[in-house]
């Protein structure tokens, strides 16, 4: 009986053990992002591993300031700031500026000393765009090592009303920014598409574009319409 | 493909497993695989389905299309792949449609693997959208291990643009019925990558010289697909 009991405990130990090991988190994961669309930018990216308490955005609720910053000019540094400061672990920029059409960035996150850090969001503006932008939202990261793939959708902020007329990428002020190379096919003299500021996340409808390069409706070119998905992520837990 | 053919690639695949004796056949996993078309105004090509090793892919995202896949997605001529399936060790069965898959119909195809192969079975499919330059739209190893008696996987289908032809929507270079223009051809005017498509944009849209109207416009899925076991 007693021998019957320890060799019970032993394996309740050993039960134990290996829940603990396999609800523990990956400690080191490997991110790639591809822009999967045929015509749009992304701006510099994002990418956070951060806990459960942390959330990029709410669809169907109002942006936050940091996310206003990015999706209307490509500004990581508010959010970053807001999620480090948390405890996240970021990486911020992998691609060294825009990642083009076809283009991919890897990234390696190590969340060793922050092992609440399960959570993995993405985040880049998407040119030529108002307040457009491309997001993976507090992904649960898997504990099981393998290769996992997530198609991310395009998102609009809800901050800006979708003008597509060549401006401002400062928070509040109209128009989209128009860098290079995105400045080679942007048209100037737009009327501009009527368009208002939503109030709210949702997912993008498109841009409308046009074929005229110095006037029209809109100063966004044909070529950077897209559908989704427009980002193609794999994570590798090792 | 007739289906006799089949199952003698499926025997020359496997001899070493349990082909070749009359009463020793292999136990063998069925399963009913339909396609069924979601757009408004674009017919599919003749599907095209292949069973293979998980670690064959028709295609990866970003990457060139091969000429064979160019030839699907610019004319929905499968001939090519169909051939390069056929003398692929990692692919065990391969199948193609008899038709063109019209808006809102579905197409039906039967799919059977050795019991012994289903670990290191996938699905894939793909066709054309050919009311354009060279979409095209797929699945890509779609694991059958996982699908039990009974039990089906659905999954959406993403329309791609190959990469391989401007899209430039004349109606000289579209070879749908909304155009009756070329088909392949082997210049490579575009990306030379398959990315997720645009979407089309018509003369409504703004491109004046568009062959297509506004019916022929698309949003994904454009397609989906139930994988269903039912032997």
């Amino acid at each position: 009986m007693k021998t019957l009991h320890k060799t019970l405990h032993k394996t309740l130990i050993a039960a134990l053990a290996s829940g603990v090991a396999s609800m523990s988190h990956a400690a080191e994961f490997d991110v790639a992002i591809t822009n999967v669309t045929a015509g749009v930018f992304f701006t510099p990216l994002l990418v956070s591993a951060h806990g459960d308490a942390e959330s990029m955005f709410m669809a169907g609720a109002a942006a936050s300031a940091e996310l206003q910053a990015i999706a209307e000019g490509g500004d990581i540094s508010g959010l970053a700031t807001a999620l480090s400061g948390a405890g996240a672990v970021n990486a911020e920029n992998p691609a060294g500026g825009l990642l083009s059409p076809g283009a991919t960035t890897e990234v390696t996150l190590n969340t060793d000393n922050a092992s609440d850090n399960t959570y993995l969001s993405i985040v880049a503006m998407m040119l030529p765009t108002n307040d457009g932008f491309v997001a993976l939202n507090k992904w649960e990261i898997p504990s099981e090592p393998g290769v996992y793939q997530v198609a991310l959708n395009a998102y609009d902020a809800g901050t800006e009303a979708n003008d597509e007329v060549l401006g401002s990428g400062a928070p509040g002020e109209a128009g989209f920014p128009a860098p290079p190379p995105v400045a080679a096919t942007t048209g100037t003299n737009g009327t501009g598409i009527d368009a208002s500021v939503e109030g709210y996340v949702h997912i993008h409808r498109g841009v409308t574009g046009d074929a005229d390069t110095e006037g029209g409706q809109s100063d966004i070119d044909l070529s950077h319409r897209w559908l989704n998905p427009v980002a193609k992520v794999v994570v590798t837990v090792k | 493909m007739t289906i006799q053919q089949t199952s003698l690639i499926l025997c020359a695949a496997a001899v070493l497993t349990a082909c070749g004796g009359k009463d020793s056949d292999p136990e063998m996993a069925t399963f009913e695989v339909a396609v069924t078309n979601l757009t408004a105004a674009q017919p599919l090509s003749p599907m095209t389905l292949a069973v293979a090793s998980p670690d064959w892919s028709l295609f990866e995202l970003a990457e060139p299309a091969s000429v064979a896949l160019e030839q699907i997605a610019e004319s929905g001529d499968n001939s090519a792949l169909l051939a390069e399936l056929e003398g692929n060790a990692q692919v065990m069965e391969s199948i193609s449609g008899t038709g063109v898959v019209m808006p809102g119909m579905t197409a039906t195809f039967e799919i059977s693997v050795p019991e012994s192969d289903l670990d290191q079975a996938s699905l894939s499919a793909v066709t054309m959208l050919v009311n354009t330059n060279d979409a095209l739209t797929a699945v890509r190893g779609v694991a059958l291990d996982a699908i039990e008696l009974g039990g089906s996987v659905h999954q959406s289908m993403v329309a791609y643009d190959a990469g391989t032809e401007s899209n430039n929507e004349l109606a000289a270079t579209i070879p749908g019925p909304a155009a009756g223009g070329e088909g392949f051809n082997a210049e490579r005017d575009d990306s030379d990558r398959i990315l997720v498509h645009p979407g089309v944009i018509g003369v409504l849209g703004g491109r004046a010289e568009s062959v297509l109207g506004e019916e022929h416009r698309f949003d994904n899925p454009v397609a989906g697909i139930v994988i269903t076991r039912i032997e």
